[in-house]
């Protein structure tokens, strides 16, 4: 379901340079609008509340059926058999991938992972809408994300077994470190689409972040900014349905979604484990960005089909009956049974791909347990960029006194 | 134009000008800096000059504006952020502490934060509630960020310059009791470097250091004693992190007394830093203990009441005749 909105339509660059009268020129009208629109729909609503939730976006039934969208058939329509079977193969590596790290955890080569188990079509679907010039603000969950973005997923580990906070290079693959703090990334990505405009590029910035992160004040402040500046930036809530313990009727009483209408853009609720939708909305949103027509959210409502990490025990807040009825909704199962039943995939195919996912599951293993510990030195690396005096003084004392074991061992 | 008196607001109005000349990716943002210029008109003149794509009024959101500055400074932006009273810079906290501070460090160098936040900070202009903190140490204690503070003009000028040449974030902190204070401020000097202190003036008896706001008052303070026949030497500390503790050590070990005078309150400030390493460093040179002349520890009190509160002549003078009865 879609919730238009009138937010600004001129193109970016025009608006660029005036966003503060281009906003209060078009913000009566945008009101009225809104208005209206609003008191409709709760009417409508509160009669039918029992059947209260919202209509997703959906493209793919669970059973695998194509169904036909109006609005976002479009942006799909040209999909050939074999990007299908790439998304399919995405999904398949992204869970044999996050398997291994959560066994990798079990075996105490990572002293934590947070599994994305669930949620791959929210972010292989997200993640394939991208272009290479757009750039990706993940919270610490986009492993699938960061798999289409071409990073490795070996890379990903380093923070999870304790070597390094992220270190990659967030501009090799215009994807950005994972941030922990919740929803501070939205607002880095709020800005750095301010600068994309500013730059008079036609790139776009997508910001992810979850059900829970939407009760952040620093999510609603870039909600306010990237309205008020018609900021080229997606934002792609993956509502999971809850954070660690709390369900999001503890974050929220309206839909997610609808959270867009109160700051001026529009908000859709997708299917988050059908990733033909997930592809369409967010090229959809993208493509909006790009236009110069400003921000969108995209609320993917999926499930975390795990622990939220593995020091989190969720069976002492939910039930395994909620577990089975989204196992129904598989993402990787649904997009199989179409690719069989429209023919797209042979048995050659899975086979084959069960054999790469196995040799990625090799390849991860043995790169985490050959990842090196950093060297001691590397607490006073990377402080700051110009050097500090501190850090070079408190350097030069820890050297000595990892000096003077060395001379007792001489003894 | 080379040497000029102005007041030091003006000053860093002027620095940030040259700056936006010179350098198309630095932006001004901030509640209000645009068309009124900020309410110290600090920005007075920037934005109709340079257009509000550079110079910024953004939605009255502390966190939102130092977050995006994060954004833009990734995209290649140079930001100065103007906060705009210290007591109003808790919103952005989080992001200073968790993001700005620490990107560098999380992205093992590859990236770089040149963000400059600027903190209007100190009393003594008779304001409500939240407008005369001073909340420097809260921000020393945090390892990526810097922290300076000028005293006059000049300083101000050629800080700010050196800010924005920073590949680290730097808070800013302005005394704003200070800003309509003149001082020559020669635009074609070659400053000295950001992090050094400065010898306002040679003395031989006790060593009065102190930064922003205090560095007049313990001028004042020294030519009182100087009266007395007492000779005070005082160090401008510019820098709060990283602090110049080799000229500190370098006077006391010529006075053999500290006093430290600064508005924020005395525990956990920058004066116990200071007192524990000048300590570690001048053991045996000192006569006294290093002595501190601060804030209480109690909330910023009513206007009415700010005198008692704030460092004056007569606190700092009565800290010089302790630390020199030793």
């Amino acid at each position: 379901m879609t919730v238009d909105s009138s937010a600004a339509s001129e193109p970016r660059r025009s608006a660029a340079g005036e966003a503060g009268t281009t906003g209060s020129k078009t913000g009566t009208k945008r009101t009225t609008r809104t208005t209206s629109r609003t008191t409709t729909r709760t009417t409508t609503r509160s009669t039918t509340k029992k059947s209260a939730d919202p209509e997703l976006v959906q493209l793919l039934t669970p059973e695998g059926k194509r169904v036909k969208n109006a609005e976002y058939d479009a942006y799909v329509a040209g999909i050939t058999p074999e990007e299908l079977r790439g998304l399919y193969r995405d999904m398949v590596l992204t869970r044999r991938f996050d398997a291994e790290a959560t066994a990798l955890q079990r075996q105490g080569e990572l002293g934590l992972w947070a599994s994305l188990l669930g949620q791959e079509a929210a972010q292989i679907g997200s993640g394939r809408a991208t272009r290479e010039d757009d750039y990706v603000f993940p919270t610490y969950r986009e492993h699938g994300v960061a798999w289409c973005r071409g990073v490795d997923p070996t890379n990903l580990l380093g923070m999870f077994r304790g070597v390094n906070h992220g270190g990659w290079d967030p501009n090799t693959n215009n994807f950005h470190l994972y941030t922990i703090v919740i929803g501070s990334q939205t607002l880095h990505a709020t800005g750095y689409a301010m600068g994309v405009a500013k730059d008079g590029a036609d790139s776009a910035v997508i910001a992810y972040f979850g059900d829970g992160a939407s009760s952040q004040g620093d999510v609603a402040e870039s909600f306010t900014f990237s309205a008020v500046y018609n900021a080229p930036v997606v934002f792609f809530c993956q509502n999971n349905q809850w954070a660690i313990s709390e369900p999001t009727e503890k974050q929220t009483r309206v839909p997610l979604y609808q959270r867009a209408r109160g700051f001026g853009f529009p908000g859709v609720r997708v299917d988050g484990n059908d990733v033909l939708a997930c592809l369409a909305v967010t090229k959809w949103a993208l493509e909006r960005a790009r236009s110069g027509e400003g921000p969108t959210l995209v609320e993917a409502y999926t499930y975390r089909m795990g622990a939220h990490t593995t020091s989190d025990d969720p069976t002492k807040y939910r039930a395994d009956e909620e577990r089975e009825a989204w196992e129904a909704k598989d993402p990787i199962l649904r997009l199989r049974r179409y690719l069989e039943a429209a023919n797209h995939a042979d048995e050659g195919f899975f086979a084959e791909l069960e054999a790469e996912s196995e040799a990625l599951g090799r390849r991860v293993r043995e790169a985490v347990r050959a990842m090196p510990d950093p060297d001691n030195f590397a607490v006073f690396e990377n402080v700051y960029a110009d050097g500090h005096a501190l850090v070079d003084e408190e350097r030069a004392q820890f050297a000595a006194y990892q000096a003077s074991f060395a001379d007792v061992e001489g003894v | 134009m080379a040497a000029e008196k102005m007041a030091l607001a003006k000053a860093i109005n002027e620095s940030l000008r040259r700056a936006l000349e010179s350098d198309p990716k630095v932006l001004v943002m901030g509640e209000d800096v645009g068309k009124l210029g900020g309410v110290f008109r600090v920005t007075d003149g920037l934005q109709k000059d340079f257009g509000d794509s550079r110079v910024i009024d953004t939605p009255l959101a502390e966190s939102g504006i130092v977050g995006t500055a994060i954004g833009l400074a990734l995209r290649g932006y140079r930001p100065v952020v103007e906060i705009q009273f210290d007591g109003f810079v808790f919103p952005a906290y989080d992001q200073i502490v968790t993001q700005l501070a620490k990107m560098h460090a999380r992205s093992l160098g590859k990236v770089k934060m040149p963000v400059v936040v600027r903190i209007p900070y100190g009393g003594g202009i008779g304001a409500v509630e939240h407008h005369s903190e001073s909340p420097e140490a809260l921000f020393a204690h945090v390892a990526g960020l810097k922290i300076v503070s000028p005293s006059n003009p000049s300083d101000a000028y050629w800080m700010m310059q050196q800010a924005i040449q920073s590949d680290d974030p730097v808070i800013f902190f302005e005394p704003k009791r200070r800003y309509w204070d003149k001082g020559e401020v020669n635009t074609e000097a070659i400053p000295g470097p950001l992090h050094k202190a400065r010898v306002v003036r040679e003395g031989t008896d006790l060593t009065l250091a102190a930064y922003g706001p205090m560095v007049k008052l313990c001028q004042e303070a020294a030519d009182a004693a100087a009266e007395e026949g007492k000779s005070l030497e005082i160090l401008d500390l510019r820098s709060v992190s990283p602090m110049d503790f080799d000229s500190i050590q370098a006077s006391v070990e010529k006075t053999r007394r500290l006093v430290v005078v600064h508005e924020a309150p005395v525990f956990f400030g920058s004066g116990a830093e200071i007192a524990a390493r000048i300590t570690e460093r001048c053991f045996y040179h000192l006569e006294a203990p290093v002595l501190r002349v601060g804030g209480y520890h109690a909330p910023y009190p009513p206007a009415r009441l700010e005198e008692e509160y704030l460092p004056g002549l007569d606190r700092v003078l009565d800290a010089v005749d302790r630390a020199l009865a030793y």
